[in-house]
């Protein structure tokens, strides 16, 4: 109780804020409508007013989450309105594409750590792809694939190994050198092989980091995911959900979908941290 | 045959600013069994000579030899235990698998292994603590720990780079009589640096006093105390008379410039 009330508070300011909010953004609309119609709005006929509009400039919360209710299980979840199958679509993409970065980005690391060329020699390109905006990618890298004959989830998923190999490859970087010269040195007082200083020392010392990276790595292959399903018309995915809200000025939908795809990000960080915690208990390393 | 034997080893360090003579014509022939403590003024080269002797560096000049192969021969041949100032534990393994790595890294078989953890652990008196994770344990008997790993795999010379200078003195009395008693009973050879003049006149069999700038020798003093040597013998007048020709050997090499 005591962890929650802070978080409740906050909450509770935010939804007041953004009431308030959706009353001053949402009253000019309502104010026209009352002068075509020749009626003049008392204060509280226009705060309901600005509550009820059919495409608001801000949706007020409980508009949002009723959107976001019927999207979830007011549809059969095969529907094209139902956000569990465009959140299947995002997330199914998100993992292939999680799991490729973050594959990308440990293997990266390791040759990273072993080989002065690599250091020297992919560290800039990783960072030069970094600076790339994302936006811009995007677009080209779903024609590429589509004039090759590949649609669907893999262009998404390139898109977003892309957002999400550089957490990985950094952190493991960091994680991978963080044995120090006494710990080396023992290890080549026991004539210890490269392989052996690696998997038993090198990669049990990444570990925490590896996690944090993962964390951020998720986060961002979520995002890179929902940019892919945004140029071409993509017709599945929040992505998609958000282009047509916005294509038809449906403010709640993209509302709906944006919260959809916080709360997955949320749910896949925190399966990470939950994995993270499981794997460091039984490593010894949580106390 | 010397275990170790040292002669005109030179290392330069080549800086930034110019090269640093760690080490200048240091002779030295450690016996098997000999306990030799190293003792001097920060910078004298005492850790870097251990460091040499255990192929962690290489001369720049003169001839090492370690039981008759060159130092790195000997280090693939694990002849080597080395315990640094901090325990170095891996927080991920327990103290049984902490001495269980050089073992695994070795290739000992598993009974083998079990059987060499049990039988360190109850050598430094550590039986019973197999199972704990190293930061249950408090720093002396991670010390003993780290000791325990060194002589698990039965290397011939056990080199201890100041082990237990970052404990308090209490416990250091406690671990250096432990030490002697270790040595007794493996009858090991030992290179031990220090930075205390007690701790080296009580548990060594040979001194050598160095200097900085170049790191050299400046005094070898042979021990006269007996093998068999409880704390009290810190207060005979033969410790009180080695302790003194240690001073006066630092204070020879060291001109307080």
């Amino acid at each position: 109780m005591t962890r929650l009330l802070p978080i409740l508070t906050v909450l509770l300011a935010i939804v007041l804020v953004w009431y308030l909010a959706a009353v001053g953004m949402n009253a000019p609309w309502a104010r026209d409508q009352a002068a075509r119609a020749g009626q003049s709005l008392s204060l509280p006929q226009l705060v309901r007013a600005t509550m009820v509009q059919e495409r608001p400039v801000l949706p007020a919360p409980h508009q949002v989450a009723i959107g976001l209710w019927d999207g979830v299980v007011g549809q059969k979840i095969t529907s094209k309105r139902s956000l569990v199958w465009h959140g299947w679509i995002t997330l199914s993409a998100t993992l292939a594409g999680f799991a490729i970065g973050a594959g990308a980005g440990i293997l990266l690391a390791v040759g990273i750590v072993h080989s002065r060329v690599m250091d020297l020699s992919v560290m800039p390109w990783a960072i030069a792809s970094q600076t790339v905006p994302i936006l811009a990618i995007a677009p080209m890298v779903i024609v590429v694939f589509a004039s090759a004959g590949v649609t669907g989830l893999v262009p998404k998923a390139m898109i977003s190994a892309w957002l999400s190999f550089f957490p990985v490859l950094v952190g493991m970087v960091k994680g991978l050198r963080t044995p120090d010269t006494m710990q080396m040195d023992l290890m080549r007082s026991w004539n210890a092989s490269g392989r052996q200083t690696f998997w038993r020392l090198r990669l049990p010392s990444a570990m925490p980091y590896l996690f944090a990276s993962l964390k951020v790595a998720v986060a961002a292959a979520l995002v890179g995911t929902i940019v892919g399903e945004l140029p071409a018309g993509a017709t599945a995915g929040l992505g998609a959900r958000l282009l047509s809200g916005s294509y038809y000025g449906q403010t709640v939908q993209i509302w709906a979908a944006l919260f959809a795809a916080a709360a997955l990000a949320a749910a896949l960080v925190a399966v990470i941290g939950g994995i993270e915690r499981l794997t460091l208990r039984r490593m010894g390393l949580a106390r | 045959m010397a275990v170790v034997d040292a002669r005109d080893v030179s290392l330069t360090f080549q800086t930034a600013d110019g090269p640093v003579h760690a080490l200048k014509d240091v002779s030295l022939r450690i016996e098997k069994g000999d306990f030799v403590s190293f003792i001097g003024p920060s910078g004298c080269g005492k850790t870097t000579f251990l460091r040499t002797i255990a192929a962690l560096e290489k001369p720049t000049g003169g001839n090492l030899s370690v039981n008759g192969m060159t130092t790195d021969e000997a280090r693939r041949k694990r002849a080597y235990g080395y315990v640094f100032q901090a325990p170095g534990l891996y927080p991920w393994r327990t103290i049984s698998g902490n001495i269980s790595l050089p073992l695994e890294i070795m290739g000992f078989s598993k009974a083998d292994r079990q059987a060499r953890v049990a039988r360190v652990l109850e050598l430094v008196e550590l039986a019973g603590f197999g199972g704990k994770f190293p930061w249950q344990l408090s720093g002396g008997m991670q010390q003993r720990a780290s000791i325990a790993r060194a002589l698990a795999f039965d290397a011939d010379i056990l080199l201890m780079d100041e082990p237990f200078g970052a404990l308090d003195e209490i416990v250091r009395d406690r671990l250096n009589e432990a030490l002697l008693e270790l040595w007794r009973k493996t009858g090991k050879t030992i290179g031990f640096v220090t930075h205390s003049i007690p701790e080296a006149v009580y548990l060594s069999t040979r001194i050598v006093v160095m200097s900085p700038r170049p790191g050299r020798i400046t005094r070898i003093i042979e021990s006269t105390l007996p093998r068999e040597r409880p704390l009290e013998i810190r207060d005979t007048p033969e410790f009180i008379r080695i302790a003194q020709e240690v001073r006066e050997g630092l204070r020879e090499g060291h001109s307080y410039d």
